[in-house]
């Protein structure tokens, strides 16, 4: 069945919702509107006012109440509306949700997902199109996670709900309505599972054509498939692994292709200063350094902050950025 | 005296149709004069017997002797820091005490005498003060949660407890603890709405001891009083003389009263004054005058109280020294306990913050435990 992206995890959400009657879905218009994006169509008529609920406007307010209802064994799930709409609830974020664990020697756990709509190329207005991830990746205490396509937007939400831990859910908004072949309910894999979305044909045999391994997650996972496309023309042999998870990391995957392809680019649409791409670079040379052809390439949005929509197109890497910087990995 | 001696009559619960209904007068609530002589004006419940009127003197001697004893450990380079309770033992313990068994707390850092109620162990706050771990009693146990020093934000986790309780049909009150400076604070705001929108079963109790740090009253708000604040949310404000106990129970008890029976949230503000400095850190010197400290000294919650027990005979020479006694063995024990306490485990700095760790952490924990082992070896 043909499954768009915003269906696998209004599914999802669905589903939980059957499974366990502690799941709760609250945040800003997700009740009778479904929410803005529909990610919580009909969840309301479905399960009630009380199991999911439109809350005041207030984004500190949603996430600090789901850390009450947690404290209390509510499981919620939250939307931030949009993800430069995440900055008011920073501190119950950073300070609260991710530390109260740490704080209480483990005897209150606060498993509260907040889903973030993020990323852009959807044309939108100022502070619609953010990719913050690596704010959330910083804060010990919380889960990070992407997901690329429907597949795995289903079974990472459901698998972000059955986590005992906080998660931040990250949801590539311009991917919502990307379609994919699938069966819904998917077997949940572990978070910190990686996956090669395409593996190179022949890394390794020199006599063959160059190899490298594009590093990506959320939205850049399409655009680092097109550009491995693109890369046959120009007889290039490009490995795409999905992180999947930002935190926990796959360290084993990502050590396992560099191995075989001895070149890495990591590809995000946040700025690249300080993103999480560095992080990936720093692991990939602490971990597979002799295995390296070439330094750790970044790919990212430039040091600025979100340009205007019409201007967005410069802004974000695409399949031309991405093969330059496979070409100048090629060129060490 | 009679057990129904300080009982008022014609209790009639606040209704929040009528938005003129929900404002508080501003006169607060007084029940003791400053020479504890009891008023019969407020029309608010007293339901307490004489081992009532023990246990809040009693909870409120401790909590000064306790209080005292943390300043003293600190002093001594016990305590990285303390934030004292001093003069505000009535309206923490006279508050708490009107909570029942299976209700909830939420406090700030201050509240040392609000977690004495609840049966937390003073030491776990002092642990806390210490360093010796974040946070060092099971919120579960006592039905308190961990002292929250980010002003304000414990707000928003009683609010939403109270919405889980409400939604679970629990009988269940929340109270949420917070100073004047907090009520400046967009999570203190985003509670009381979130609390009053959803109905939820939450008193935000408000210590108004003046002061936040050095900034007084005056420059945190221009409302009439804090507790006026309440009807912009739509619901009940009551005020009471915070350092008046009975006042701050019956007030507080109504409060939690209303909730109980499902009528929704309401704030209370206890008017009071910090004695102390802010924190052991502080200068209070620097921004108060010593004629205003002893114009509050005169209103002192204990001796007002004490005074009033022994009019009415409630409390004897006896009792007293007992308690006294108790205080002495409370502060012994609170030195015993912290004096040179061990902090734990290095090794547990990883257990608690994930369920399921990152994969990260066992490389760290191989630092930390060759880190470990070189130092055991460098002081063999
Ligand atoms: C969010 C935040 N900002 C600033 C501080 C620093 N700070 C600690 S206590 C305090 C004053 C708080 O005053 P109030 O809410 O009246 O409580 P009180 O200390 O008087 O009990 C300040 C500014 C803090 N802890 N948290």
């Amino acid at each position: 069945m043909s499954v768009t992206m915003a269906a696998a995890l209004n599914t999802a959400l669905h589903d939980a919702m059957e499974m366990d009657d502690g799941v709760v879905v609250f945040g800003e218009d997700v009740g009778v509107l479904g929410g803005v994006f529909r990610i919580t169509d009909k969840l309301q008529e479905r399960f009630g006012g009380t199991r999911c609920f439109d809350t005041p406007l207030a984004e500190s307010g949603i996430v600090g109440t789901a850390i009450g209802m947690a404290m209390y064994g509510y499981k919620p799930v939250v939307e931030m509306q949009f993800d430069g709409f995440t900055y008011p609830a920073f501190e119950q974020l950073v300070s609260h949700l991710a530390k109260m664990r740490n704080r209480s020697r483990g005897a209150l756990t606060t498993p509260v997902v907040v889903r973030i709509p993020y990323g852009g190329g959807i044309g939108a207005v100022e502070h619609h199109s953010e990719s913050p991830e690596a704010y959330f990746a910083h804060t010990a205490g919380l889960k990070v996670v992407s997901p690329g396509t429907p597949g795995d937007a289903y079974s990472l939400l459901r698998e972000a709900v059955s986590q005992p831990d906080p998660v931040i859910f990250f949801e590539p908004k311009r991917r919502y309505w990307s379609k994919e072949e699938i069966e819904l309910p998917i077997e949940r894999e572990p978070f910190g599972t990686a996956v090669v979305r395409r593996a190179a044909t022949s890394p390794g045999d020199p006599a063959s054509a160059p190899t490298a391994t594009l590093f990506a997650y959320g939205p850049m996972v399409r655009t680092c498939l097109d550009a491995a496309t693109a890369a046959e023309d120009e007889g290039w042999d490009l490995e795409v692994v999905d992180l999947r998870t930002l935190v926990p990391l796959d360290v084993a995957t990502i050590v396992d292709s560099v191995q075989r392809t001895g070149r890495a680019v990591v590809v995000h649409e946040a700025q690249v200063f300080a993103g999480y791409g560095a992080e990936l670079a720093a692991r990939v040379t602490e971990s597979a350094f002799y295995h390296l052809e070439a330094p750790v390439l970044r790919v990212g949005g430039f040091d600025i902050p979100y340009p205007p929509a019409k201007l967005e197109e410069y802004f974000l890497p695409d399949v031309d950025r991405v093969l330059d910087a496979v070409e100048r990995s090629f060129a060490f | 005296m009679s057990d129904d001696a300080v009982r008022p009559q014609g209790v009639s619960p606040n209704t929040s149709d009528d938005p003129a209904e929900l404002l508080p007068p501003l006169e607060p609530v007084q029940l003791l004069d400053d020479d504890g002589a009891l008023h019969d004006v407020s029309g608010f419940p007293l339901d307490l017997k004489d081992a009532d009127h023990r246990e809040l003197y009693r909870y409120m001697v401790l909590s000064r002797r306790a209080d005292k004893q943390s300043i003293n450990l600190q002093r001594q380079g016990q305590l990285g820091v303390y934030a004292s309770l001093l003069g505000q033992e009535a309206a923490q313990v006279g508050s708490a005490y009107a909570l029942d068994a299976q209700d909830w707390a939420f406090p700030s850092y201050r509240e040392m005498g609000a977690a004495l109620v609840r049966g937390v162990p003073p030491e776990a706050i002092l642990h806390t003060f210490r360093g010796t771990w974040l946070g060092d009693h099971d919120p579960h146990e006592h039905r308190f949660g961990l002292l929250s020093i980010p002003i304000g934000t414990q707000a928003l986790h009683a609010a939403g407890f109270a919405m889980g309780a409400k939604f679970d049909g629990a009988d269940l009150v929340v109270a949420s603890y917070f100073g004047d400076g907090a009520t400046s604070e967009g999570d203190a705001h985003e509670a009381l709405n979130f609390a009053a929108v959803f109905e939820a079963p939450c008193v935000f109790l408000v210590q108004n001891n003046q002061y936040a740090i050095s900034v007084p009253l005056s420059q945190q708000t221009k409302a009439p009083t804090i507790a006026h604040k309440a009807v912009g949310y739509g619901m009940p404000g009551y005020r009471c003389d915070g350092n008046d106990v009975l006042a701050t129970y019956a007030v507080m008890r109504r409060a939690v009263d209303r909730a109980r029976q499902g009528e929704g949230p309401a704030l209370v503000e206890a008017v009071t004054y910090r004695m102390e400095a802010h924190t052991t850190a502080d200068d209070p010197t620097r921004y108060r005058s010593d004629d205003e400290l002893a114009e509050w000294q005169r209103r002192d919650p204990i001796a007002r109280y004490q005074s009033f027990l022994e009019r009415e005979g409630i409390l004897d020479a006896a009792t007293r020294e007992e308690i006294d006694a108790e205080a002495d063995a409370l502060a012994h024990r609170l030195r015993e306990n912290v004096y040179d306490a061990p902090h734990g485990d290095p090794r547990e700095l990883f257990e608690h913050v994930y369920v399921h760790p990152p994969g990260t952490y066992a490389e760290q924990r191989a630092l930390l435990d060759r880190e470990l082992t070189s130092r055991e070896g460098g002081d063999a």
